[in-house]
């Protein structure tokens, strides 16, 4: 058994990863070499008992749990710390300033809140928003088919919130999801915008419309908010401020 | 891009780059564990091993930027197990690679499947062999890894993926076909 063609082309054109012309040629060669026919059968032959041998083994599901447990750890909760002192004054002194700015905006009969502003607070979004970025969590029906994810919704809310697809816009449909905010259960979009998610709740409403409010920011989210024929809707994501609004537009018109 | 995501080189993720590593890399935990176990011969201490190198690799995350996930992952999990053994086992590393090939003693492909078709022992042969021709077997006829993902986890030219190849299945058919008493003449 010392053809050279052994060494050199038998275990590539085995594995497949001889080109056409050269698997042509182990191909013709094969046919008068006698020791490399019968090198190739027991080659074939190991390979076959190793692929039937159930000799991989599954990772046990504890370990994948365990895992988890650690990626947790490492994820997000400690940056907080990293921020600097300077900041946290600075944060102490945008509290102050809008605590004042409320003082003297909120309006003073009973708890009224602004009209204007969404009836939930931006903590739940966030919250919200946060939540559904954890694995698993982003869709419950999950597909770019407008007309798959409007229909999901029927029976499920008392209302069916408008779903578009904005592919075209560079804004793609991944698909829609069940929420719960501010105690009220909402439908929730989401779009893909490159490598980001925008999740758009959707819950019906009886005020009047307004334009796409000025965006606010917490932990690094931005969101937009806006009413639209009897529909109230809130974008969330970490993308710009400039996409939030085009996405905004688009479901406006 | 919005450039939030971008921090400060810390190794701190957060929760995009958690759900993108679940999308992304958990789902080769199967192949990872799969390699951590042949490489270690043991399952105990493959599944620490495998726990660390998915934590290495959630540190590395930043550093991928898309291609071929797995074999990623695999060369931190191959590199982990290598660390883990220069320090508890360095003697298992010390064997000779570069072996020649022998002209073989004729094996009839029907000896060869009656030896392989009990799993205790192809396994066993198969830890027999030297990691370097252990690693290459597993990642070709286990995980169906191409010539080129196979020279992008073990650090060897792609050149010379086809010889380890075929020097280790002489080797493992020889470890199949040996007499199972010479083979419990080893450790074990």
């Amino acid at each position: 058994m010392s053809c050279d063609y052994t060494r050199t082309a038998l275990h590539g054109y085995l594995d497949g990863e001889l080109d056409a012309s050269r698997s042509a040629e182990f191909e013709r060669h094969l046919e008068g070499c006698r020791d490399c026919a019968k090198a190739l059968e027991v080659e074939e032959s190991l390979r076959c008992v190793l692929q039937r041998s159930s000799l991989c083994e599954r990772a046990p599901a504890s370990l994948g749990k365990r895992i988890r447990v650690d990626l947790d750890a490492t994820t997000a909760a400690p940056v907080v710390q990293r921020i600097p002192a300077w900041r946290w004054v600075a944060v102490a002194a945008s509290i102050l300033i809008v605590a004042s700015i409320s003082w003297y905006a909120w309006p003073r009969v009973g708890i009224t809140r602004n009209p204007d502003a969404p009836p939930f607070t931006a903590a739940e979004l966030i919250d919200a928003h946060i939540r559904s970025l954890q694995p698993g969590h982003l869709t419950d029906v999950a597909s770019t088919d407008q007309h798959t994810v409007k229909p999901w919704f029927n029976g499920k809310l008392d209302f069916a919130p408008p779903v578009k697809d904005f592919s075209d816009d560079g804004f793609p449909l991944v698909g829609g999801r069940l929420d719960v905010l501010g105690g009220q259960n909402v439908a929730v979009l989401v779009y893909a915008r490159r490598k980001h998610f925008i999740n758009v709740f959707v819950l019906p409403t009886r005020m009047p419309d307004t334009p796409i409010h000025p965006p606010g920011l917490r932990q690094g989210y931005q969101w937009v908010h806006w009413r639209h024929q009897g529909m109230e809707y809130c974008a969330v994501s970490d993308v710009s401020v400039a996409d939030l609004h085009e996405l905004a537009q688009l479901t406006y018109q | 891009m919005s450039g939030i995501n971008q921090g400060s080189g810390s190794d701190v993720l957060d929760v995009h780059e958690r759900a993108r590593f679940e999308q992304l890399v958990m789902p080769h935990l199967d192949a990872a564990f799969n390699l951590a176990r042949w490489l270690l011969r043991s399952r105990e201490d493959s599944e620490d091993v495998a726990q660390e190198a998915m934590l290495r690799a959630y540190r590395f995350f930043r550093g991928f930027h898309g291609g071929d996930a797995r074999a990623w992952l695999l060369q931190i999990v191959r590199n982990t197990c290598y660390t883990w053994l220069e320090k508890n086992r360095p003697v298992e590393l010390m064997t000779e690679f570069d072996e020649e090939l022998h002209p073989q003693p004729s094996v009839s492909p029907e000896t060869l499947a009656i030896a392989g078709d009990n799993r205790e022992r192809l396994g066993r042969a198969l830890e027999t062999l030297p990691p370097r021709f252990r690693e290459v077997l597993v990642l070709r006829e286990l995980e169906g890894c191409s010539y080129k993902e196979i020279a992008a986890i073990t650090a060897i030219p792609i050149g010379t993926v086809m010889s380890a190849l075929a020097r280790a299945r002489q080797r493992l058919q020889r470890a199949l076909t040996q007499p199972p008493v010479q083979e419990a003449s080893r450790e074990l």
